[in-house]
């Protein structure tokens, strides 16, 4: 009798480009990539630090509504975000709402939907996206359907999306997982292994030592990453992406990172469940402070620069928070136009109510 | 007596039930070290260790299943489902499976599980934590379903259901979690899972409500009390079974009746307590009896709620309309 779980699961590595102290140890695999895109990539980083800790002030000061922290997963959602192509379709878990900005949702949109405003979640046309989903793993199987829709179509393009460890416990997982698998059709499923499912550790959520081996029983590649290395995210995204549009199938990638913050703004209190010892841990493998390391180190980085995007950041979310606050309203009757394509008798007589209502 | 706000009566009536009985399990996400997201579950893992209280890997439909393996094993279990609005990932577990399984046994295997779930509106939650789905689990033969609002009702209401050898579906309004505190006996204590309850003698005019809605009831019955309007309100405490003998004790006393549910209009338990109403004493009635719920569209998230959301003018509005008829 044959068991095979010890060989497989000592076949998912750690994929790593950029060491934690700034430092290249996969030379065959780094990206091709100019200085200009280099550089964009930390600005990226840089600004979205930057956004985290402006939401999470507004948020206190009750001009945010839901948020969930990002700071720490930077490489992890920008990294993999940059080898993307403005017709791939991403699906976002509610963590995700960074890469929707860089795929084109305006900030103050990012800021509505924060609100829970309806116009948070219009996509500008051509901005090929869902809203953040709130259900744990449900776009891992609209992925398949929007990776299948694809194949079928002819499109060279892949369907995205993003759930966190926790996520891989959902029957939607396995099921997404499998169904794109089945269809080969182009899709990149990422699992943002960050840890912790709010206070359970992923060690408790599975007896499995890599997320990443849960792609064999579905039968498509699977790989780990270092989430912390934007060059290693950026190459695994890039790998993936070309696989699926030449047909070579779906892939699972599992980034390992860790959140800074809280899971949301709601009362959560990370202490009860991690240690700062554990924080400490992570915080060295920033993936901010290794990129720019590297940066400097090319002579393509300086504070200064640095500064200048970071005032980029303040400037344009001061702005955008005054759009938000200048959007009309959300009012029960923009509620019940956007049920139905054509109102039914019940909603028909509900819109007048609440015109009634809304006008006094 | 102890004053107690509804999550402290919660978390009091579960430590009372692990006590009782060694066969009471209490898991889901998050409810082990870290107590729940809303503490409803804090301290219990230190208190009875990780075997009886543990969190489970994030898998709604996966909760529900292992609720029916224990049950069949002989334990009793009390899931949490961390929001209400998740449910739809374990309907199937809920409706299709445990509900089912007395009769599809011959009566021979039964389900005590008592899901615990916070819901409701009011609270500024992203979307699909407060909706009001009652409606969904009410209409399934087989399942118990129990909204208290009050701290005292909270404790009783649950060791009952534990108690109860059918599953029950025990839905904790998020906005009165934490808003009031309310007398609560340290010992143990049930609350019968079939008795409405009267929170105000009315002669006029009759309020049907449950959760959070029988406190707006309350507070329209205060201000009609201004207008000589004399209100009763009945809280159900649990929407199925129904207690229609308190239900129909009140209409024949005042003649008028609104019912007042939190959830969408469509479809709903006060449509059911409508129509239990006019099968058996339409002619008790001195004017149709009138709805106040909110409107048919999904929960907005969040922004709007207030408005969406029914309050006690609404209700006063309806009562005028009845009174005036």
């Amino acid at each position: 009798m044959k068991h095979v779980l010890d060989s497989v699961e000592s076949k998912f590595e750690m994929f790593q480009i950029l060491d934690e102290n700034g430092k290249i140890v996969n030379k065959d695999d780094m990206p091709d990539l100019s200085d200009d895109e280099l550089k964009e990539l930390m600005r990226r980083m840089v600004y979205t630090r930057v956004l985290d800790q402006r939401s999470i002030a507004l948020n206190r000061q009750g001009r945010l509504g839901f948020y969930a922290p990002t700071a720490g997963q930077e490489a992890s959602q920008l990294g993999s975000h940059f080898a993307l192509e403005k017709e791939d379709f991403i699906l976002p878990g509610y963590r995700d709402v960074p890469q929707l900005i860089w795929h084109g949702l305006p900030l103050y949109q990012a800021f509505l939907f924060s609100r829970g405003h309806f116009h948070g979640n219009q996509m500008p046309e051509g901005v090929n996206a869902l809203s953040p989903q709130i259900i744990i793993g449900a776009q891992y199987v609209q992925t398949a359907g929007v990776a299948l829709g694809k194949k079928l179509r002819g499109n060279k393009s892949v369907a995205v999306t993003y759930t966190g460890d926790g996520g891989t416990s959902q029957g939607d997982f396995y099921e997404g997982i499998n169904f794109a698998g089945a269809y080969g059709a182009p899709a990149i499923f990422f699992v943002q292994n960050n840890h912790f499912a709010i206070s359970v550790p992923v060690e408790k959520q599975t007896a499995a030592k890599t997320l990443a081996q849960k792609a064999i029983a579905a039968g498509i590649e699977g790989i780990q990453v270092d989430g912390m290395d934007v060059l290693a995210m950026y190459a695994v995204t890039k790998h993936a992406r070309e696989r699926a549009i030449n047909g070579e199938g779906p892939m699972l990638i599992e980034a390992l990172t860790y959140r800074y913050g809280p899971h949301t703004m709601a009362g959560d209190d990370p202490t009860r469940y991690r240690t700062e010892d554990l924080n400490n841990e992570w915080e060295k493998k920033d993936p901010i402070v290794r990129f720019r390391t590297f940066l400097e180190s090319k002579k393509l980085w300086s504070e200064e620069e640095e500064n200048k995007v970071i005032e980029q950041a303040k400037e344009d979310i001061k702005a955008a928070i005054k759009e938000t606050d200048k959007y009309p309203k959300q009012k029960v009757t923009d509620l019940i136009s956007n049920m139905y394509e054509e109102l039914p008798q019940n909603l028909k007589e509900q819109m007048e109510e609440y015109k009634e209502k809304e006008s006094k | 007596m102890a004053q107690m706000t509804m999550i402290q009566a919660i978390t009091d009536a579960l430590r009372t039930e692990l006590k009782n009985d060694e066969n009471v399990l209490v898991f889901g996400e998050d409810v082990g070290q870290n107590g729940g997201v809303f503490r409803a579950t804090e301290g219990l893992q230190d208190e009875f260790g990780e075997d009886r209280v543990f969190d489970t890997p994030l898998a709604e439909s996966a909760i529900g299943g292992l609720s029916i393996g224990l049950a069949l094993e002989g334990f009793r279990p009390v899931p949490e489902i961390q929001f209400f609005g998740f449910v739809y990932e374990v309907m199937d577990s809920i409706n299709g499976q445990m509900a089912r399984t007395r009769y599809r046994s011959g009566n021979t295997k039964q389900q005590p599980i008592t899901i615990r779930s916070p819901f409701g509106g009011g609270v500024n939650t992203p979307e699909l934590h407060a909706d009001s789905l009652e409606g969904l689990v009410a209409q399934q033969p087989g399942l118990k379903v129990v909204i208290p609002s009050t701290p005292y009702d909270a404790k009783g209401l649950l060791l009952a259901s534990i108690r109860d050898n059918d599953p029950v579906v025990f839905l904790e309004h998020m906005k009165l979690y934490r808003s009031f505190r309310g007398e609560v006996p340290e010992e143990e204590y049930t609350v019968d899972l079939s008795k409405a309850d009267v929170k105000r003698e009315g002669k006029d005019v009759t309020l049907i409500a449950y959760g959070a809605m029988v406190h707006a009831c309350l507070k329209a019955a205060d201000e009609l009390e201004k207008n000589n309007i004399n209100a009763e309100v009945i809280d159900l405490r649990t929407v199925s079974p129904i207690d229609v003998d308190t239900i129909i004790k009140s209409v024949e006393k005042t003649n008028r009746v609104v019912v007042v549910q939190e959830a969408q209009r469509q479809a709903g338990v006060a449509a059911n307590i409508v129509t239990e109403i006019q099968e058996r004493a339409i002619l008790h009635l001195e004017a149709p009896v009138l709805r106040v719920t909110a409107p048919d569209t999904v929960y907005p998230f969040s922004e709007a709620e207030d408005i969406w959301l029914p309050d006690h003018k609404d209700i006063m509005e309806k009562v005028d309309q009845v009174i005036n008829f």
